[in-house]
């Protein structure tokens, strides 16, 4: 009934007419999120509305997930006004432990294709790889969506960005998303649409989707979309035993800004060097660089498959004297699929650190700060002076294949030679 | 005519994330901004958030207030009585954070202006312009309009809404 791209078809069923690029709309959200990172200052902000109940309390979900275990008694007390609200207004509340936001919406089924969901967390793009218009807010937008059920909106334009080929062994999403970040730049697609497609979508699973929607906010997109497809359905029947209603997939009328083709092909292993995560380096050119810290793991990269990759490696190479290996269980579900499987035993044999299922050491809250002068290569998305809490420390980001063979050789090593 | 008064200019770079602005490590233990803004771009300008005064202005390039959507970030520029930021660009998040909080952010080529200089802004129906008094110049920009303007005016998002009582269907055309 609606026409355009992912997003306007999305965005045109929220606001119940045809929208364009540029329109203001005032969509009611589907799903609305926000960590203790941001979830104790709309709680705030919300109190401040004088508004005595959430109009939609199922539509809300609270994640405590940037600072877990709790560290200290400061933290203690935002835990217990996001615990104390969730119960006093019925929202939906995931306590310490259970994961980071962008990887349990889906597993626990709360994302569907064609929602408009908003996430009080610059990652919420992730939702993107299952097709819902997934996008980053602040906690007054929440509090405003806790009071009113909706949030105001500009219709962004959509860049188009297709794959072809297949890619090479030793070459993962995690090197595309970089590729991506390095080509758009910083701002290449601020306050626009990344929407994925193209004949070779198909040969990137739910997971690898959710590391390019993830990683896709670092050119400033609103939202980082793929089109519903086989893989999509199977995923919902395999892990939710459901059938989406929404097969949200854009028309060949609709229109971008801009069209790249990627050639996967042509991809190689690559890195975001210090201090940006656009500034794009193949592993080839920094390889023999002693690296202090390695982290695997994150909302970004903490598949079951990306642990099992780097579990493989680490088993057979086992970690270099003097490097040290953290590993970051993105939610509660992987972990213990992971242990099942004996990937976490495989790493923590070796000598790995492993942490509880949470944000972990990316944001620096809590865990695994790295000391003054030291060279950290880490799967998650941001490699900012001081991202991970010391300013005097620099961070490369790669692939979990790329940062298991440089714990294994305790330099950047490109993963090729290693991998089975 | 004077839209913000006359302050000085502290001037940054492009893509200044908010990483910079507040650090994460700062952020678990208090949301209290004017204690936040003691610690204001501190990783990239130790010291800066004790020498910025209330009333002055934060001048940065392109991408201003890219990464993280958490909104202590405009929130603690805010608590630090910015007069207002003025950059060639802004990341989205930041942008809606700082319109929902009532901040006021302008786009225009700041490229001519330096650390120290002496910046006040006009602003009617017709035009904004940044006013530089050291060089003596005026720079064209550009800032919120219609719904955003609205929100602005009420000094936030919040305000507008207990104004409004909710979002008026009138409020975008």
């Amino acid at each position: 009934m609606y026409s355009g791209t992912i997003a306007e078809k999305i965005l045109s069923r929220h606001a119940g007419k045809q929208v364009h690029p540029g329109d203001i709309i005032l969509p009611e959200v589907d799903m609305a999120m926000a960590t203790d990172g941001s979830a104790p200052m709309s709680i705030d902000i919300f109190n401040g509305t004088g508004a005595r109940k959430l109009l939609h309390p199922e539509r809300i979900v609270f994640v405590e997930d940037h600072y877990v275990p709790c560290p200290n008694e400061k933290v203690a007390a935002l835990h217990e006004k996001m615990e104390f609200f969730a119960k006093q207004y019925g929202c939906l509340i995931f306590k310490a432990g259970e994961g980071i936001c962008h990887r349990l919406l889906p597993e626990k089924g709360l994302i569907e294709p064609g929602y408009l969901v908003a996430g009080a967390d610059s990652h919420s793009t992730t939702y993107g790889a299952l097709a819902s218009f997934g996008t980053g807010i602040g906690s007054t937008d929440l509090a405003a969506i806790m009071y009113t059920g909706k949030l105001w909106l500009q219709v962004p334009p959509s860049i188009k960005i297709s794959f072809k080929g297949q890619l090479p062994h030793g070459t993962f999403a995690k090197d595309v998303a970089i590729f991506i970040a390095g080509y758009l730049g910083a701002d290449g697609a601020n306050y626009q649409v990344i929407e994925f497609g193209g004949e070779s979508l198909s040969q990137i699973n739910i997971e690898g989707r959710m590391t390019l929607c993830n990683m896709g906010v670092e050119t400033g997109a609103k939202a980082v979309l793929t089109s519903f497809d086989e893989t999509t359905e199977i995923w919902f029947q395999k892990n939710l035993n459901k059938t989406p209603a929404a097969k949200i997939q854009p028309d060949s009328t609709a229109e971008y800004i801009d069209h790249h083709e990627i050639d996967l092909s042509l991809m190689s292993p690559v890195l975001a060097v210090p201090n940006k995560v656009d500034s794009v380096s193949k592993v080839s050119e920094w390889e023999g660089k002693p690296v202090n810290t390695v982290v695997i793991g994150t909302c970004t990269n903490g598949s079951l498959e990306d642990l099992r990759i780097a579990s493989e490696i680490i088993e057979n190479g086992g970690i270099a004297k003097g490097t040290s290996l953290l590993v970051v269980p993105p939610s509660r579900t992987i972990f213990l699929q992971a242990m099942e499987k004996g990937y976490i035993q495989k790493m923590v044999n070796k000598g790995a650190l492993l942490t509880s299922p949470g944000c972990g050491p990316c944001c620096g809250a809590l865990n695994g700060i790295p000391h003054n002068g030291e060279t950290v290569i880490s799967t998650a998305n941001r490699n900012f002076k001081g991202r991970m809490g010391n300013p005097a420390a620099e961070i490369f980001l790669s692939s979990p294949a790329t940062a298991a063979a440089s714990a294994v050789k305790g330099k950047i090593t490109d993963p090729g030679r290693l991998l089975s | 005519m004077n839209f913000i008064d006359k302050g000085k200019a502290w001037v940054f770079g492009d893509d200044i994330n908010t990483d910079y602005i507040i650090s994460s490590k700062r952020k678990r233990d208090t949301l209290d901004t004017e204690i936040l803004s003691r610690y204001m771009m501190e990783d990239i300008r130790p010291g800066f958030g004790e020498i910025f005064k209330r009333g002055d202005f934060i001048i940065g390039g392109r991408n201003f207030g890219c990464g993280s959507a958490m909104e202590i970030a405009s929130a603690v520029i805010k608590g630090a009585g910015t007069a207002a930021v003025i950059a060639e660009s802004f990341s989205r998040t930041f942008y809606r954070n700082g319109i929902n909080g009532g901040i006021y952010l302008f786009e225009c080529d700041t490229s001519r202006i330096r650390e120290g200089d002496l910046i006040s802004v006009l602003k009617n129906d017709n035009f904004i312009k940044i006013v530089n008094h050291n060089r003596n110049e005026e720079y064209e920009a550009k800032g919120p309009s219609g719904l955003l303007d609205s929100i602005i005016s009420c000094g936030g998002l919040i305000p507008f809404l207990r104004k409004n009582n909710g979002f008026p269907q009138n409020s975008i055309q």
